[in-house]
Protein backbone atom coordinates (compact mmCIF):
# COMPACT_ATOMS: atom_id res chain seq x y z
CA UNK A 1 0.00 0.00 0.00
CA UNK A 2 1.36 3.66 -0.91
CA UNK A 3 2.36 5.55 2.57
CA UNK A 4 -0.41 8.40 2.98
CA UNK A 5 -0.54 11.09 5.62
CA UNK A 6 -3.29 11.17 8.02
CA UNK A 7 -4.49 14.99 9.20
CA UNK A 8 -7.59 15.09 11.54
CA UNK A 9 -9.74 18.08 10.79
CA UNK A 10 -11.34 19.98 13.25
CA UNK A 11 -12.98 22.85 10.80
CA UNK A 12 -14.25 22.86 7.42
CA UNK A 13 -10.90 25.36 6.31
CA UNK A 14 -8.84 22.62 7.58
CA UNK A 15 -10.51 19.81 5.14
CA UNK A 16 -10.41 22.26 2.25
CA UNK A 17 -6.82 23.75 2.02
CA UNK A 18 -6.12 19.81 2.21
CA UNK A 19 -8.00 18.48 0.12
CA UNK A 20 -6.88 21.84 -2.26
CA UNK A 21 -3.60 20.81 -1.68
CA UNK A 22 -3.78 17.35 -3.17
CA UNK A 23 -6.13 17.33 -5.50
CA UNK A 24 -7.32 14.01 -6.41
CA UNK A 25 -4.19 12.73 -4.19
CA UNK A 26 -6.28 13.32 -1.12
CA UNK A 27 -9.81 12.23 0.08
CA UNK A 28 -12.40 12.57 2.89
CA UNK A 29 -12.44 9.67 5.79
CA UNK A 30 -15.32 8.76 7.89
CA UNK A 31 -15.71 5.08 8.47
CA UNK A 32 -13.12 3.96 6.34
CA UNK A 33 -14.93 1.18 5.83
CA UNK A 34 -14.99 1.49 2.01
CA UNK A 35 -11.86 4.06 1.66
CA UNK A 36 -9.73 1.58 3.19
CA UNK A 37 -10.56 -1.29 2.09
CA UNK A 38 -9.96 0.17 -1.43
CA UNK A 39 -6.42 1.74 -0.15
CA UNK A 40 -5.33 -1.87 1.12
CA UNK A 41 -6.43 -3.49 -1.88
CA UNK A 42 -4.40 -1.01 -4.27
CA UNK A 43 -7.71 0.02 -6.13
CA UNK A 44 -5.98 3.38 -6.03
CA UNK A 45 -3.29 5.52 -4.45
CA UNK A 46 -3.38 8.67 -2.00
CA UNK A 47 -1.33 11.06 -0.41
CA UNK A 48 -3.52 12.03 2.50
CA UNK A 49 -6.42 11.23 4.04
CA UNK A 50 -8.68 13.53 5.71
CA UNK A 51 -10.94 12.48 9.21
CA UNK A 52 -13.62 15.00 8.91
CA UNK A 53 -14.92 13.17 11.96
CA UNK A 54 -13.66 15.75 14.16
CA UNK A 55 -15.46 18.31 12.37
CA UNK A 56 -18.74 19.91 13.96
CA UNK A 57 -20.44 21.08 11.32
CA UNK A 58 -20.19 17.59 9.59
CA UNK A 59 -21.87 15.98 13.13
CA UNK A 60 -24.81 17.82 12.75
CA UNK A 61 -27.81 15.29 13.37
CA UNK A 62 -30.66 18.24 13.65
CA UNK A 63 -34.44 17.92 13.02
CA UNK A 64 -36.32 20.85 12.73
CA UNK A 65 -39.14 19.83 10.62
CA UNK A 66 -36.61 19.38 7.90
CA UNK A 67 -33.48 16.54 8.69
CA UNK A 68 -29.66 18.20 8.49
CA UNK A 69 -27.69 15.31 8.57
CA UNK A 70 -23.77 15.71 8.84
CA UNK A 71 -21.43 13.33 6.58
CA UNK A 72 -20.08 11.86 9.08
CA UNK A 73 -22.86 11.16 11.48
CA UNK A 74 -22.58 7.13 11.81
CA UNK A 75 -25.28 5.02 10.68
CA UNK A 76 -26.04 4.01 14.26
CA UNK A 77 -26.25 7.22 15.88
CA UNK A 78 -28.86 8.57 13.18
CA UNK A 79 -31.09 5.43 13.70
CA UNK A 80 -30.82 5.05 17.62
CA UNK A 81 -32.24 8.99 17.59
CA UNK A 82 -36.03 7.94 17.97
CA UNK A 83 -37.18 11.51 16.69
CA UNK A 84 -35.44 10.46 13.24
CA UNK A 85 -36.55 7.08 13.33
CA UNK A 86 -40.11 8.38 13.96
CA UNK A 87 -40.31 11.14 11.39
CA UNK A 88 -37.91 8.93 9.07
CA UNK A 89 -38.70 5.18 8.66
CA UNK A 90 -38.16 4.90 4.98
CA UNK A 91 -34.59 5.50 6.15
CA UNK A 92 -33.44 3.70 8.87
CA UNK A 93 -34.72 0.83 6.09
CA UNK A 94 -31.70 1.31 4.68
CA UNK A 95 -29.50 2.10 7.58
CA UNK A 96 -30.33 -1.06 9.46
CA UNK A 97 -29.39 -3.24 6.79
CA UNK A 98 -25.71 -2.35 6.06
CA UNK A 99 -22.88 -4.28 6.78
CA UNK A 100 -23.35 -5.22 10.92
CA UNK A 101 -23.35 -3.25 13.75
CA UNK A 102 -19.77 -2.64 13.57
CA UNK A 103 -19.89 -0.88 10.16
CA UNK A 104 -23.35 0.98 10.88
CA UNK A 105 -21.33 2.16 14.07
CA UNK A 106 -19.04 4.27 11.90
CA UNK A 107 -20.28 4.28 8.07
CA UNK A 108 -22.32 7.62 7.14
CA UNK A 109 -25.02 7.72 4.88
CA UNK A 110 -23.07 10.90 2.97
CA UNK A 111 -19.77 8.68 2.98
CA UNK A 112 -22.03 5.46 0.98
CA UNK A 113 -23.27 8.45 -1.21
CA UNK A 114 -19.75 9.56 -2.36
CA UNK A 115 -18.67 5.82 -2.66
CA UNK A 116 -21.04 5.82 -5.70
CA UNK A 117 -21.76 2.07 -6.26
CA UNK A 118 -24.93 1.59 -7.89
CA UNK A 119 -26.00 -1.08 -5.04
CA UNK A 120 -25.23 1.88 -2.23
CA UNK A 121 -28.12 0.84 0.27
CA UNK A 122 -28.70 4.64 1.39
CA UNK A 123 -28.68 6.26 -2.34
CA UNK A 124 -32.38 5.46 -3.56
CA UNK A 125 -34.06 5.70 -0.32
CA UNK A 126 -32.48 9.19 -0.02
CA UNK A 127 -33.83 10.02 -3.59
CA UNK A 128 -37.52 9.05 -2.66
CA UNK A 129 -37.25 11.64 0.09
CA UNK A 130 -36.07 14.34 -2.71
CA UNK A 131 -32.68 15.16 -0.71
CA UNK A 132 -30.16 17.51 -1.51
CA UNK A 133 -26.16 17.36 -1.12
CA UNK A 134 -24.46 20.45 0.14
CA UNK A 135 -21.19 20.14 -1.09
CA UNK A 136 -18.42 23.11 0.06
CA UNK A 137 -14.90 23.11 -1.37
CA UNK A 138 -12.37 25.87 -1.35
CA UNK A 139 -13.33 27.21 -4.62
CA UNK A 140 -17.17 28.01 -3.07
CA UNK A 141 -20.25 26.03 -1.97
CA UNK A 142 -23.14 24.24 -3.89
CA UNK A 143 -26.16 22.46 -3.42
CA UNK A 144 -26.77 18.61 -6.10
CA UNK A 145 -29.79 16.99 -5.69
CA UNK A 146 -29.15 13.44 -5.00
CA UNK A 147 -30.48 11.86 -8.21
CA UNK A 148 -28.24 13.72 -9.98
CA UNK A 149 -24.71 12.91 -7.72
CA UNK A 150 -24.17 9.41 -8.66
CA UNK A 151 -22.39 9.64 -12.63
CA UNK A 152 -21.62 6.19 -13.27
CA UNK A 153 -19.95 3.16 -11.12
CA UNK A 154 -17.80 4.59 -8.43
CA UNK A 155 -18.45 8.18 -10.14
CA UNK A 156 -19.81 11.30 -9.17
CA UNK A 157 -20.27 15.42 -9.43
CA UNK A 158 -17.85 16.30 -7.29
CA UNK A 159 -15.06 18.06 -8.59
CA UNK A 160 -11.49 17.60 -7.18
CA UNK A 161 -11.22 19.72 -3.53
CA UNK A 162 -14.96 19.43 -3.40
CA UNK A 163 -16.25 17.51 -0.28
CA UNK A 164 -20.22 17.35 1.10
CA UNK A 165 -20.72 18.71 4.04
CA UNK A 166 -24.27 17.89 5.28
CA UNK A 167 -27.57 16.15 3.52
CA UNK A 168 -30.98 17.95 3.98
CA UNK A 169 -34.09 15.89 4.02
CA UNK A 170 -37.56 18.11 3.23
CA UNK A 171 -40.03 17.84 6.26
CA UNK A 172 -42.19 14.88 5.58
CA UNK A 173 -45.54 16.34 3.72
CA UNK A 174 -48.51 14.82 5.34
CA UNK A 175 -49.52 11.87 4.16
CA UNK A 176 -45.81 10.70 2.94
CA UNK A 177 -44.49 7.42 3.26
CA UNK A 178 -41.46 5.86 2.34
CA UNK A 179 -39.49 2.53 2.15
CA UNK A 180 -36.68 0.64 1.14
CA UNK A 181 -36.39 -3.41 0.50
CA UNK A 182 -33.32 -5.37 -1.44
CA UNK A 183 -32.97 -8.89 -2.34
CA UNK A 184 -30.03 -10.57 -1.04
CA UNK A 185 -28.84 -14.40 -1.02
CA UNK A 186 -28.23 -14.70 2.84
CA UNK A 187 -30.33 -12.72 5.72
CA UNK A 188 -27.30 -10.05 6.83
CA UNK A 189 -24.14 -8.82 5.35
CA UNK A 190 -24.72 -8.77 1.49
CA UNK A 191 -24.60 -6.55 -1.49
CA UNK A 192 -28.10 -6.10 -2.65
CA UNK A 193 -28.86 -8.09 -5.77
CA UNK A 194 -31.35 -5.67 -6.53
CA UNK A 195 -33.34 -2.80 -4.34
CA UNK A 196 -36.08 -0.60 -4.22
CA UNK A 197 -37.14 3.12 -2.67
CA UNK A 198 -40.45 4.47 -2.92
CA UNK A 199 -42.36 7.16 -1.65
CA UNK A 200 -45.96 8.02 -1.81
CA UNK A 201 -47.74 11.33 -0.62
CA UNK A 202 -51.03 10.92 -0.44
CA UNK A 203 -54.18 13.89 -0.25
CA UNK A 204 -57.46 13.99 2.15
CA UNK A 205 -59.21 11.70 0.07
CA UNK A 206 -56.45 8.98 -0.23
CA UNK A 207 -55.42 9.99 -3.92
CA UNK A 208 -51.68 9.72 -4.59
CA UNK A 209 -50.44 13.59 -5.37
CA UNK A 210 -46.24 12.07 -5.43
CA UNK A 211 -44.95 8.80 -5.98
CA UNK A 212 -40.73 8.52 -6.29
CA UNK A 213 -39.44 5.31 -6.74
CA UNK A 214 -35.65 4.55 -7.60
CA UNK A 215 -33.84 1.43 -7.83
CA UNK A 216 -30.33 0.15 -6.69
CA UNK A 217 -28.28 -2.22 -8.43
CA UNK A 218 -30.11 -2.66 -11.45
CA UNK A 219 -27.60 0.26 -14.17
CA UNK A 220 -24.64 1.81 -13.69
CA UNK A 221 -25.90 4.68 -11.46
CA UNK A 222 -28.87 4.57 -8.76
CA UNK A 223 -32.06 4.38 -11.02
CA UNK A 224 -34.56 6.90 -10.50
CA UNK A 225 -38.04 5.97 -12.23
CA UNK A 226 -39.73 9.39 -13.21
CA UNK A 227 -42.30 7.21 -15.50
CA UNK A 228 -43.59 5.86 -12.23
CA UNK A 229 -44.07 9.08 -10.89
CA UNK A 230 -46.33 10.15 -13.74
CA UNK A 231 -48.09 6.87 -14.11
CA UNK A 232 -49.06 6.79 -10.21
CA UNK A 233 -49.71 10.90 -9.28
CA UNK A 234 -53.99 11.64 -9.24
CA UNK A 235 -54.57 7.87 -9.15
CA UNK A 236 -55.36 5.58 -6.47
CA UNK A 237 -52.73 3.38 -4.29
CA UNK A 238 -54.54 0.06 -5.51
CA UNK A 239 -52.27 -3.09 -6.00
CA UNK A 240 -53.51 -2.98 -9.44
CA UNK A 241 -52.05 0.76 -10.01
CA UNK A 242 -48.45 -1.08 -7.96
CA UNK A 243 -48.21 -3.67 -10.17
CA UNK A 244 -48.68 -1.64 -13.27
CA UNK A 245 -45.53 0.56 -11.96
CA UNK A 246 -43.62 -2.35 -11.27
CA UNK A 247 -44.11 -3.36 -15.05
CA UNK A 248 -42.21 0.17 -15.69
CA UNK A 249 -39.70 -1.04 -13.30
CA UNK A 250 -38.96 -3.94 -15.31
CA UNK A 251 -38.32 -2.08 -18.56
CA UNK A 252 -36.65 0.80 -17.20
CA UNK A 253 -33.54 -0.98 -15.51
CA UNK A 254 -30.29 -1.70 -17.44
CA UNK A 255 -28.64 -4.45 -15.06
CA UNK A 256 -25.90 -6.71 -15.96
CA UNK A 257 -25.27 -10.12 -15.19
CA UNK A 258 -22.48 -11.18 -12.53
CA UNK A 259 -21.91 -13.46 -9.81
CA UNK A 260 -24.66 -11.80 -7.65
CA UNK A 261 -27.61 -12.42 -10.48
CA UNK A 262 -28.52 -12.04 -13.61
CA UNK A 263 -30.19 -9.41 -15.76
CA UNK A 264 -33.82 -11.46 -15.95
CA UNK A 265 -33.79 -12.37 -12.43
CA UNK A 266 -32.44 -8.31 -11.54
CA UNK A 267 -35.43 -7.13 -13.88
CA UNK A 268 -38.09 -9.17 -12.30
CA UNK A 269 -36.59 -8.37 -8.62
CA UNK A 270 -36.84 -4.39 -10.08
CA UNK A 271 -40.69 -4.74 -10.20
CA UNK A 272 -41.49 -6.96 -7.27
CA UNK A 273 -39.90 -4.89 -4.77
CA UNK A 274 -41.48 -1.22 -6.90
CA UNK A 275 -44.35 -3.09 -5.58
CA UNK A 276 -43.88 -4.08 -2.45
CA UNK A 277 -42.17 -0.61 -1.80
CA UNK A 278 -45.26 1.01 -3.11
CA UNK A 279 -47.48 -0.88 -0.97
CA UNK A 280 -45.49 -0.41 2.41
CA UNK A 281 -44.54 3.18 1.84
CA UNK A 282 -48.68 3.60 1.57
CA UNK A 283 -48.93 2.01 4.65
CA UNK A 284 -47.09 4.66 6.58
CA UNK A 285 -48.74 7.14 4.64
CA UNK A 286 -51.78 6.20 5.68
CA UNK A 287 -50.64 5.54 9.32
CA UNK A 288 -48.48 8.75 10.13
CA UNK B 1 8.12 9.70 3.25
CA UNK B 2 5.11 10.16 5.90
CA UNK B 3 5.68 11.28 9.26
CA UNK B 4 4.69 8.91 11.91
CA UNK B 5 2.00 9.85 14.19
CA UNK B 6 2.12 10.54 17.51
CA UNK B 7 -1.04 8.53 19.59
CA UNK B 8 -2.04 9.05 23.10
CA UNK B 9 -5.50 7.03 24.29
CA UNK B 10 -6.50 4.74 26.47
CA UNK B 11 -6.94 1.11 26.20
CA UNK B 12 -8.52 -1.36 28.60
CA UNK B 13 -8.42 1.58 31.65
CA UNK B 14 -4.62 2.19 30.44
CA UNK B 15 -2.83 5.02 29.20
CA UNK B 16 -0.78 4.44 25.78
CA UNK B 17 1.22 6.65 24.25
CA UNK B 18 3.29 5.67 20.56
CA UNK B 19 4.23 6.45 17.46
CA UNK B 20 2.65 4.48 14.33
CA UNK B 21 2.68 4.74 10.80
CA UNK B 22 -0.64 7.31 9.76
CA UNK B 23 -1.42 4.15 7.29
CA UNK B 24 -1.27 1.53 9.79
CA UNK B 25 -4.75 0.23 10.72
CA UNK B 26 -5.80 -0.28 14.39
CA UNK B 27 -5.67 -3.76 14.11
CA UNK B 28 -1.73 -3.75 12.79
CA UNK B 29 -1.43 -0.97 15.55
CA UNK B 30 -2.37 -3.30 18.14
CA UNK B 31 -0.96 -6.18 17.47
CA UNK B 32 2.32 -4.81 15.83
CA UNK B 33 3.40 -1.70 17.39
CA UNK B 34 1.32 -2.39 21.05
CA UNK B 35 2.15 -6.55 21.12
CA UNK B 36 -1.51 -6.71 22.23
CA UNK B 37 -2.37 -9.90 20.13
CA UNK B 38 -5.28 -10.98 21.20
CA UNK B 39 -7.30 -9.09 18.49
CA UNK B 40 -7.21 -11.47 15.60
CA UNK B 41 -6.93 -11.01 11.89
CA UNK B 42 -9.40 -12.80 9.77
CA UNK B 43 -10.49 -10.61 6.51
CA UNK B 44 -8.60 -7.82 6.99
CA UNK B 45 -11.72 -6.26 5.06
CA UNK B 46 -14.31 -5.40 7.41
CA UNK B 47 -16.10 -8.82 6.74
CA UNK B 48 -15.53 -11.12 9.46
CA UNK B 49 -15.28 -9.24 13.13
CA UNK B 50 -12.28 -11.22 14.24
CA UNK B 51 -11.11 -7.87 14.87
CA UNK B 52 -13.61 -6.47 16.69
CA UNK B 53 -12.56 -4.09 19.44
CA UNK B 54 -14.77 -1.35 21.15
CA UNK B 55 -14.06 2.19 20.29
CA UNK B 56 -15.19 5.35 22.00
CA UNK B 57 -18.02 3.21 23.46
CA UNK B 58 -19.26 1.49 19.96
CA UNK B 59 -17.66 -1.47 18.54
CA UNK B 60 -15.97 -1.67 15.41
CA UNK B 61 -13.68 -3.52 12.90
CA UNK B 62 -10.20 -2.24 14.25
CA UNK B 63 -9.08 -3.51 10.23
CA UNK B 64 -11.11 -0.45 8.89
CA UNK B 65 -10.00 2.07 11.34
CA UNK B 66 -6.38 3.95 11.66
CA UNK B 67 -4.09 3.37 14.25
CA UNK B 68 -4.04 7.21 14.23
CA UNK B 69 -7.49 7.91 14.53
CA UNK B 70 -7.57 6.49 18.06
CA UNK B 71 -6.09 9.40 19.42
CA UNK B 72 -7.72 10.79 22.35
CA UNK B 73 -10.02 7.90 22.59
CA UNK B 74 -10.75 4.94 24.42
CA UNK B 75 -10.30 1.64 23.24
CA UNK B 76 -11.52 -1.80 24.99
CA UNK B 77 -9.84 -4.76 23.36
CA UNK B 78 -9.84 -8.60 24.81
CA UNK B 79 -6.97 -8.51 26.84
CA UNK B 80 -9.43 -6.16 28.76
CA UNK B 81 -11.92 -8.39 29.50
CA UNK B 82 -11.03 -10.99 32.29
CA UNK B 83 -9.69 -9.90 35.34
CA UNK B 84 -8.36 -10.32 38.22
CA UNK B 85 -11.26 -12.29 39.92
CA UNK B 86 -11.08 -14.61 37.00
CA UNK B 87 -12.92 -14.88 33.15
CA UNK B 88 -15.98 -12.24 32.33
CA UNK B 89 -19.16 -14.55 32.58
CA UNK B 90 -19.39 -14.58 28.47
CA UNK B 91 -16.15 -16.22 28.75
CA UNK B 92 -16.92 -18.87 31.25
CA UNK B 93 -20.17 -19.44 29.19
CA UNK B 94 -18.33 -19.48 25.88
CA UNK B 95 -16.13 -22.40 27.24
CA UNK B 96 -18.73 -24.26 29.32
CA UNK B 97 -21.01 -24.40 25.96
CA UNK B 98 -17.89 -24.96 24.12
CA UNK B 99 -18.74 -22.26 21.53
CA UNK B 100 -15.23 -22.23 19.96
CA UNK B 101 -13.08 -24.56 18.34
CA UNK B 102 -10.23 -22.60 16.40
CA UNK B 103 -10.34 -19.55 18.57
CA UNK B 104 -9.45 -16.91 15.76
CA UNK B 105 -13.10 -15.54 16.28
CA UNK B 106 -13.87 -15.86 19.53
CA UNK B 107 -12.17 -12.76 20.68
CA UNK B 108 -14.23 -10.50 18.70
CA UNK B 109 -17.66 -12.02 19.75
CA UNK B 110 -16.69 -11.35 23.17
CA UNK B 111 -16.06 -8.00 22.49
CA UNK B 112 -19.33 -7.63 20.47
CA UNK B 113 -21.60 -9.95 22.71
CA UNK B 114 -20.15 -7.86 25.58
CA UNK B 115 -21.25 -4.21 24.47
CA UNK B 116 -24.41 -6.02 23.55
CA UNK B 117 -25.52 -6.95 26.50
CA UNK B 118 -24.39 -3.80 28.67
CA UNK B 119 -26.48 -1.77 26.69
CA UNK B 120 -29.70 -4.13 26.18
CA UNK B 121 -29.21 -6.73 28.64
CA UNK B 122 -32.66 -8.79 27.77
CA UNK B 123 -31.78 -8.74 24.08
CA UNK B 124 -33.95 -12.15 22.65
CA UNK B 125 -32.77 -14.54 20.34
CA UNK B 126 -33.30 -12.50 17.32
CA UNK B 127 -32.02 -9.86 18.50
CA UNK B 128 -28.31 -11.68 19.83
CA UNK B 129 -28.30 -12.92 16.06
CA UNK B 130 -28.55 -9.95 14.32
CA UNK B 131 -25.93 -8.13 16.87
CA UNK B 132 -23.66 -10.89 16.14
CA UNK B 133 -23.93 -10.90 12.29
CA UNK B 134 -20.98 -9.02 11.59
CA UNK B 135 -18.89 -11.70 13.15
CA UNK B 136 -17.99 -14.82 11.30
CA UNK B 137 -17.30 -18.48 12.81
CA UNK B 138 -16.29 -21.08 10.16
CA UNK B 139 -15.87 -23.96 13.43
CA UNK B 140 -19.03 -23.50 15.18
CA UNK B 141 -22.46 -23.04 13.49
CA UNK B 142 -22.88 -20.35 15.37
CA UNK B 143 -25.92 -22.33 18.18
CA UNK B 144 -23.56 -22.99 20.05
CA UNK B 145 -22.26 -19.29 20.53
CA UNK B 146 -25.70 -17.80 20.79
CA UNK B 147 -26.21 -20.33 23.51
CA UNK B 148 -23.45 -19.44 25.18
CA UNK B 149 -25.18 -15.10 24.82
CA UNK B 150 -28.17 -16.51 26.85
CA UNK B 151 -26.38 -18.79 29.36
CA UNK B 152 -25.05 -15.58 30.13
CA UNK B 153 -28.01 -13.48 30.26
CA UNK B 154 -29.62 -16.40 32.57
CA UNK B 155 -26.53 -16.21 35.18
CA UNK B 156 -26.42 -12.58 35.25
C1 LIG C 1 -18.52 -5.88 5.63
C2 LIG C 1 -19.08 -4.75 4.85
C3 LIG C 1 -20.43 -4.73 4.56
C4 LIG C 1 -20.98 -3.68 3.84
N1 LIG C 1 -22.31 -3.72 3.58
C5 LIG C 1 -22.86 -2.73 2.84
C6 LIG C 1 -24.26 -2.77 2.54
O1 LIG C 1 -24.99 -3.67 2.97
N2 LIG C 1 -24.76 -1.78 1.77
C7 LIG C 1 -23.98 -0.75 1.30
O2 LIG C 1 -24.50 0.12 0.62
N3 LIG C 1 -22.67 -0.70 1.58
C8 LIG C 1 -22.10 -1.66 2.33
N4 LIG C 1 -20.75 -1.61 2.61
C9 LIG C 1 -19.94 -0.52 2.06
C10 LIG C 1 -19.70 0.64 3.06
O3 LIG C 1 -19.77 0.21 4.39
C11 LIG C 1 -20.73 1.77 2.86
O4 LIG C 1 -20.62 2.28 1.55
C12 LIG C 1 -20.56 2.90 3.89
O5 LIG C 1 -21.70 3.72 3.90
C13 LIG C 1 -19.34 3.76 3.64
O6 LIG C 1 -19.26 4.70 4.68
P1 LIG C 1 -17.88 5.05 5.40
O7 LIG C 1 -18.18 6.18 6.30
O8 LIG C 1 -17.24 3.89 5.97
O9 LIG C 1 -17.06 5.56 4.12
P2 LIG C 1 -15.52 5.85 3.88
O10 LIG C 1 -14.82 4.58 3.55
O11 LIG C 1 -14.97 6.68 4.95
O12 LIG C 1 -15.66 6.73 2.55
C14 LIG C 1 -16.21 6.19 1.35
C15 LIG C 1 -15.83 7.05 0.16
O13 LIG C 1 -16.50 8.29 0.21
C16 LIG C 1 -15.57 9.36 0.30
N5 LIG C 1 -16.13 10.31 1.24
C17 LIG C 1 -16.50 10.05 2.53
N6 LIG C 1 -17.06 11.14 3.07
C18 LIG C 1 -17.03 12.10 2.12
C19 LIG C 1 -17.47 13.44 2.10
N7 LIG C 1 -18.05 14.01 3.15
N8 LIG C 1 -17.31 14.16 0.95
C20 LIG C 1 -16.73 13.57 -0.13
N9 LIG C 1 -16.30 12.30 -0.17
C21 LIG C 1 -16.44 11.57 0.95
C22 LIG C 1 -14.28 8.74 0.77
O14 LIG C 1 -13.16 9.52 0.40
C23 LIG C 1 -14.34 7.39 0.10
O15 LIG C 1 -13.96 7.51 -1.25
C24 LIG C 1 -20.16 -2.64 3.36
C25 LIG C 1 -18.80 -2.63 3.66
C26 LIG C 1 -18.25 -3.67 4.40
C27 LIG C 1 -16.78 -3.65 4.71
S1 LIG D 1 -10.18 -8.81 10.08
FE1 LIG D 1 -11.35 -7.03 10.39
S2 LIG D 1 -13.31 -7.66 9.82
FE2 LIG D 1 -12.12 -9.37 9.31
S1 LIG E 1 -14.10 -21.11 16.32
FE1 LIG E 1 -13.02 -21.20 14.46
S2 LIG E 1 -13.83 -19.50 13.39
FE2 LIG E 1 -15.06 -19.56 15.13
Amino acid sequence: MHPFDYVAATSIAEVNSILAQHGNRARPLVGGTDLLVQLRGGRFDLDAVVDIKGVPEANVLELNGALKMGSAVPLAVMYEDQAVRDAYPGLIDCAELIGGIQIQSRASMAANLCNSTPSGDTICPMIVHSAQVNITGANGDRTVAVEDFCTGPGRNVLEDGEWVLDIVFPAPASGFGAAYERFIPRNEMDIAVAGAASSVTLDGSGKITDALVALASVGPTPVFVTAITDLLVGKEPTEENFVAAGKIAYDAVSPISDMRGTIEQRRHLSGVLTRRTLTKATERAKAG
Amino acid sequence: MVDKVHVKTTINGQEYEFLVEPYMSLLETLRDVLNLTGTKEGCNDGNCGACTVEMNGRIVDSCCVLGAEVNGGTINTIEGMATAEGLHPLQQAFLEEAALQCGICTPGFLISAKSLLEREPDADEHRIRYWLAGNLCRCTGYDKIIKAVQKTQATA
